[in-house]
């Protein structure tokens, strides 16, 4: 493999470069808390949430495990978990 | 020197600003990104003027600010476009974010640089500050000593940073008023011949919609130093290319102001003076009167601060017994910036004694008998062996401290 000058590099790159490898903690969504507002959608860094029937969805490939979404949820419906910890 | 009498279009008595702006205008850059600044607000204005007469064919856009300019600049390189601005002291300062990222994005846009002292407190008078802080972007900076070397960088520049070898962004630093305002003769060249002789931009990438692509990606620490060596390499070879350039220019058009330096009467001087920009000039003044008393002075005249001729400047100075570093601009607590470099290309060389003067800030003046007078305690220090290992503030008026 020889570096692109200057950086320059076809667009996408995401569909190649998976944030959620970054991760070792993944937010994880309490069903009884959460009611679907969308507040954590909006705030998202990297629109790894999604609310899928009333409630918040992680995308586990693209959450890079900011936590931003825990700190904006207002009814703490979303915990940080360690990475394989999870129970779902 | 005979000058190529076909490529003359007019030989008058003009101000630099207008010299160097018909000269850009004559290689009609595609972009032209602006935010007035004294003293290179005429440069601009005059490109202006030559838009809307409609004299050239470039797009010319009026900016927020130097930040924006250069932006702009940007992403018009990054579309394939020749483009082109001019800006001066904290105005470079601003536009400095944007001028590392074109360096590593590989974006050969040009800019004139009318040299201004940096604030505070304001001073809209010449010294190289603004222009040397901007020194390890990856930036190709040519100083130049009067009008007529103004124009022919200028056309020389653009084919040194739109090669494909090294495709970086480039500034030509003129002085302000000393160079942008005075009125000097100078010889402006057809414009035919100046566009034969830049020849066209072929941009490695182009911006096209059915072929997207990712600028200023995210890099880990496994790939940038690589990325950030390629801009080193580059702006090294710039330093072939500035030397071919200036040699095919005095070919095409009989005009010659050295390639990477400039020596005068170098060749077997005990004292060899380093200095940038138009106090070249008055150096040589001072070097005539010197010669007509037999004294061995000569000036090595650095034309390329960045590519960095260090080997050249090893080979010039390597008879002489005293060099004397004149810096118009200077590192906090550490020294004149062209001294301290000129030090470490001769570090463990067994050359000569290395005076570094900072003179000339902000727009003092600095004429043939400062010079002799430099050289003079210069050769003295060098003669007793006690040269500071700290650059010397020239004329400092301790009362006033
Ligand atoms: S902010 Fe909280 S309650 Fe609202 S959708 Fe996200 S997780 Fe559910
Ligand atoms: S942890 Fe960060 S990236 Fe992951 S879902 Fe929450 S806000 Fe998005």
């Amino acid at each position: 493999m020889k570096l692109n000058l200057g950086g320059i590099t076809e667009a996408g790159r995401s569909l190649k470069n998976h944030t959620g490898t970054w991760r070792y903690k993944i937010p994880v969504i309490n069903k009884e808390k959460c009611t679907g507002c969308g507040v954590c959608e909006l705030f998202c860094p990297d629109s790894s949430i999604v609310i899928t029937g009333g409630l918040a969805s992680i995308d586990e490939t693209y959450c890079k495990g900011c936590g931003i979404c825990v700190r904006e949820c207002k009814l703490e419906a979303i915990k940080m978990q360690p990475e394989g910890e999870e129970s779902r | 020197m005979s000058v190529n009498q076909g490529s003359i279009k007019c030989r008058e008595i003009m101000q630099g600003s207008i010299a160097v702006a018909e000269t850009v205008g004559a290689l009609e850059p595609g972009v032209i990104g602006v935010y007035p600044i004294t003293p290179q607000t005429h440069i601009v204005e005059h490109l202006a003027r030559l838009v809307a007469n409609g004299n050239i064919n470039s797009k010319y856009i009026n900016a927020d600010s130097e930040f924006s300019a250069a932006s702009i600049l940007y992403g018009a390189s990054a579309a394939g476009v020749r483009s082109y601005s001019a800006s001066s002291s904290q105005g470079l300062l601003l536009m400095t974010e944007v001028i590392f990222n074109m360096a590593g994005t590989r974006l050969p846009a040009v800019f004139s640089a009318v040299n201004r002292s940096l604030s505070p407190p304001i001073n809209i008078q010449v010294d190289h500050q603004d222009t040397m802080t901007l020194r390890d972007s990856g930036l190709i900076q040519l100083y130049v000593e009067n009008i007529q070397e103004a124009v022919d960088t200028h056309i020389q520049i653009f084919r040194i940073a739109e090669d494909l070898d090294v495709l970086l962004p480039a500034m030509v630093c003129m002085d302000g008023w000393i160079i942008s305002h005075a009125y000097e003769p100078v010889t402006l060249w057809q414009e035919e011949a100046i566009r034969d002789f830049t020849g066209v931009f072929f941009p490695p990438y182009e911006v096209n919609p059915q072929k997207p692509l990712t600028y200023g990606a995210l890099t880990d620490d496994d790939k940038i130093t690589e990325f950030k060596y390629m801009v080193d390499a580059a702006l090294g070879r710039a330093e072939e290319k500035i030397i071919q350039v200036a040699g095919d220019f005095k070919k095409a058009f009989g005009s010659y102001h050295g390639d990477v330096v400039e020596t005068y009467y170098t060749e077997g001087a005990e004292t060899i003076i380093l200095a940038m920009g138009s106090i070249a000039g008055t150096i040589k003044v001072a070097i005539d009167q010197l010669r007509a008393e037999n004294k061995k002075v000569g000036l090595l005249k650095i034309r390329s601060f960045r590519p960095f001729p260090a080997s050249r400047i090893r080979e010039v100075l390597s008879g002489a017994k005293t060099a004397v570093v004149i810096d118009r601009s200077f590192s906090a607590s550490s020294g004149g910036i062209l001294g301290s470099e000129v030090k470490a290309a001769l570090y463990q060389q067994n050359g000569p004694f290395i005076i570094n003067y900072i003179a000339g800030i902000g727009g003092r003046e600095l004429y043939p008998h400062n010079i002799k007078e430099i050289i003079t305690e210069s050769e003295k220090l060098s003669a007793a062996g006690t040269v500071p290992d700290k650059a010397l503030f020239y004329n400092l008026n301790s009362a006033l401290i």
